[in-house]
């Protein structure tokens, strides 16, 4: 057998000597490698000390609170010590409180605690083939426990090497109860250790870890901006707030929702009509009309008829929003802020017009109310307007799917000539329109058919809107 | 969904984060999933910078002397008292206290416990030097003073094969009144200082936390991302 030295570890070069402040295993306790076995402390520093290899902690020569150099052993494993050396196993089980350390003096003044295991004669019987088998799959250790437990090693299943059962598998298959009580356990003499009476003062027990409260989604679910080297002819300026949110809510809402993207393009023909019809009537009554009241008009009669387009997703849930609420994006040069139209479903084109015109012109002016920035269900944004053809918005945190227009711009399209009945080239307004879609809740069909509805409205834009 | 701390650190690299005001006991379980998380390499050296809510600990070392205020003071003061496994004595934490966990992997060539003590008091020294405050260590004592007295303690623990956490308590605008409530570390002679103290003027955790962090990452060796 192995008898492998557990010394005071070198901690540091100037570390001369530690103090053993806890011994997380006792003597008779199964330890593997790298298993915390005692705690030591040097002035302002605590530290777990691993289990140089596998075994059972056989003997403790320092007790808790003592001082030793380093290099001094302050216990021993066994590596191959077999039940002998192991406690009774009823007696821990029977102590009603948490096994209490040995003192010094207990221990200090004991002979080492020599087992007395002698490798049985695993030949030795006449092994019938189903024993023959078991061999195969357990060492003698193994067996020798079963045996004395009377536990049929078949029983156990094995985490070792092709299902080998090994002396962990077995003492956890005991601790767990699985063992037939069907034979006491020998009378092998308990490490005298054990019988030492308990530690005058029991080790300062660490904090109880309280619920978390919402420290979990702070560290984890937190937006942190990684940093990066400045160069000397580089400018270091803070965030301002609406730069921070702006990024953070960016950073969340990619990493939230998985993006998809869909296009369409639309024709503004109809619209551009309606417009010049009308652009003198709406001057006298003071409204301002532009084309991105039509989309938001356009979107807002069409949204109720695709439930998942405002929806969210809620842990495991969808919440399929009541009302349709249009987030805005207004450019803010620097910045951009997305002021809601609330239940502009209920909203004509001019009255969708003049509440846009309002928030936009507020949130230049930096005179938008809170509640007036909140409860977006679907968002418009328009990068078309300084000339981009087409973006990929990102998805609002919170909402299901975002549309952008692009450029509206002159084109020549192919269409059927009404006079003819064949081909022609025409000129046509056009605008890209892209659907930015949390793809957890909105399939691309659900996206297409959401597009090609829009694109109906918006062509052929209705007169009385 | 990516593994946030993924997303935003490269392998080797060094993960801040700033937690704002967490109860001690949140601040332990969340350092002991840190260290099981760095032990199994799920996360990189990882420095958690906190303060905390009026709260008195008590290490491994502590003397029960070293709390100078009875039970029932303490919490008409509203400080809390919390027994924990670090080494060190007695220790008060409060708001105004910058409190760094570095959680870091001192394997394979940083395995010196004195070495890691002395490194984070070189953290401190360099972030306080670096407001304008003149900072040493003390032959013989853990942590950092000025002239005026004892700016920042220290207090590890090593666990798992050589994880760190606990760390460091910088008080930046601490009320300092609170440290008559202990014996700090069982230095019964010497006084405490803060950096608001020191500079006459209302320092900022904030303002205090990029040169904490730059100064970490320069002596601990963490390239930039």
């Amino acid at each position: 057998m192995a008898r492998i030295e557990v010394p005071m570890p070198q901690m540091g070069e100037s570390i001369a000597e530690g103090t053993v402040s806890k011994w997380m295993k006792q003597v008779g306790d199964a330890v593997q490698r790298d298993e915390p076995i005692l705690e030591i402390s040097t002035d302002k520093v605590d530290a777990e000390i691993p289990a140089p290899s596998s075994g059972t902690l056989v003997e403790i020569v320092v007790a808790e609170g003592a001082t030793v150099e380093v290099g001094t052993v302050v216990g021993y494993i066994d590596t191959e010590v077999g039940l002998n050396a192991l406690p009774p196993l009823e007696a821990p089980v029977a102590e009603p409180e948490a096994p209490t350390p040995p003192v010094a003096e207990a221990v200090v003044d004991q002979p080492p605690v020599t087992p007395t295991a002698v490798e049985p004669d695993a030949e030795s019987g006449t092994p019938d083939s189903a024993e023959e088998r078991l061999r195969t799959r357990s060492t003698p250790v193994v067996r020798r426990i079963a045996e004395e437990h009377g536990i049929d090693i078949s029983s156990v299943s094995g985490s070792g090497h092709a299902g080998r059962v090994t002396k962990q598998d077995i003492l956890d298959f005991i601790a767990s109860g699985g063992a037939v009580e069907s034979q006491p356990a020998p009378a092998a003499p308990a490490p005298a250790v054990r019988a030492s009476t308990p530690a005058p003062s029991a080790p300062v027990a660490p904090a109880a870890a309280s619920a978390p409260s919402d420290l979990w989604k702070r560290f984890y679910g937190e937006v942190q901006h990684p940093e990066f080297p400045i160069r000397e002819a580089d400018r270091v300026e803070p965030m301002d707030k609406i730069r921070r949110l702006t990024a953070e809510h960016m950073v969340l809402a990619k990493r939230v929702a998985p993006h998809v993207h869909s296009f369409i393009e639309v024709d503004f023909t109809a619209v551009d009509a309606i417009r010049s019809a009308n652009k003198k009537k709406w001057a006298e009554q003071g409204a301002k009309v532009s084309y991105t009241s039509f989309v938001a008009w356009a979107v807002s009669r069409v949204l109720r008829e695709f439930p998942m387009v405002i929806s969210t997703v809620s842990g495991n849930n969808v919440i399929y929003r009541g009302n349709v609420n249009l987030g805005m994006a207004v450019d803010l040069n620097p910045g951009l802020i997305v002021p809601v139209i609330k239940d502009a479903d209920d909203l004509s084109l001019v009255g969708i017009a003049r509440k846009l015109n309002d928030l936009a012109d507020r949130a230049r002016t930096r005179q938008l109310m809170p509640d007036e920035i909140q409860g977006a269900t679907f968002s418009i944004t328009n990068p078309g307007v300084l000339g981009t053809l087409v973006g990929l918005p990102v998805i609002p945190k919170g909402t299901a799917a975002i549309l952008g227009t692009g450029a509206i711009e002159k084109r020549v399209v192919v269409v059927e000539d009404p006079a003819t009945g064949g081909d022609a080239m025409v000129i046509r307004k056009r605008c890209l329109f892209s659907l930015g879609y949390d793809h957890r809740i909105v399939d691309g069909a659900d996206a297409a058919r959401f597009l090609a509805r829009l694109k109906e409205v918006v062509d052929d834009f209705p007169e009385d809107a | 969904m990516p593994d946030p701390l993924e997303s935003v650190t490269s392998r080797g690299g060094l993960e801040v984060r700033w937690l704002g005001r967490v109860p001690y006991s949140d601040g332990l379980a969340l350092q002991e999933d840190v260290v099981l998380r760095r032990k199994s390499g799920e996360v990189p050296d990882t420095l958690l910078l906190l303060e905390h809510p009026h709260v008195i600990t008590l290490g491994t070392a502590s003397t029960a002397e070293h709390v100078l205020v009875g039970d029932q003071e303490r919490a008409e003061l509203g400080v809390d008292l919390v027994e924990v496994g670090r080494g060190g004595d007695v220790t008060y934490h409060g708001p105004g206290q910058l409190v760094g966990y570095p959680i870091l992997d001192l394997k394979p060539d940083r395995k010196d416990l004195h070495r890691y003590l002395r490194d984070l008091e070189e953290v401190v020294i360099r972030s306080v030097r670096s407001m304008g405050v003149p900072a040493r260590r003390v032959p013989g004592l853990t942590g950092v003073w000025t002239d005026l007295g004892k700016i920042a303690a220290i207090g590890v623990r090593v666990s798992s094969g050589w994880i760190t956490s606990h760390g460091f308590a910088l008080n930046v605008h601490t009320d300092l009144t609170f440290f008559r409530t202990i014996v700090p570390c069982g230095i019964s002679d010497q006084d405490v200082t803060s950096l608001s103290r020191e500079l006459g003027r209302d320092v900022s955790l904030d303002e205090v936390r990029p040169s904490v962090i730059r100064a970490f990452k320069e002596v601990f060796g963490h390239g930039s991302v």
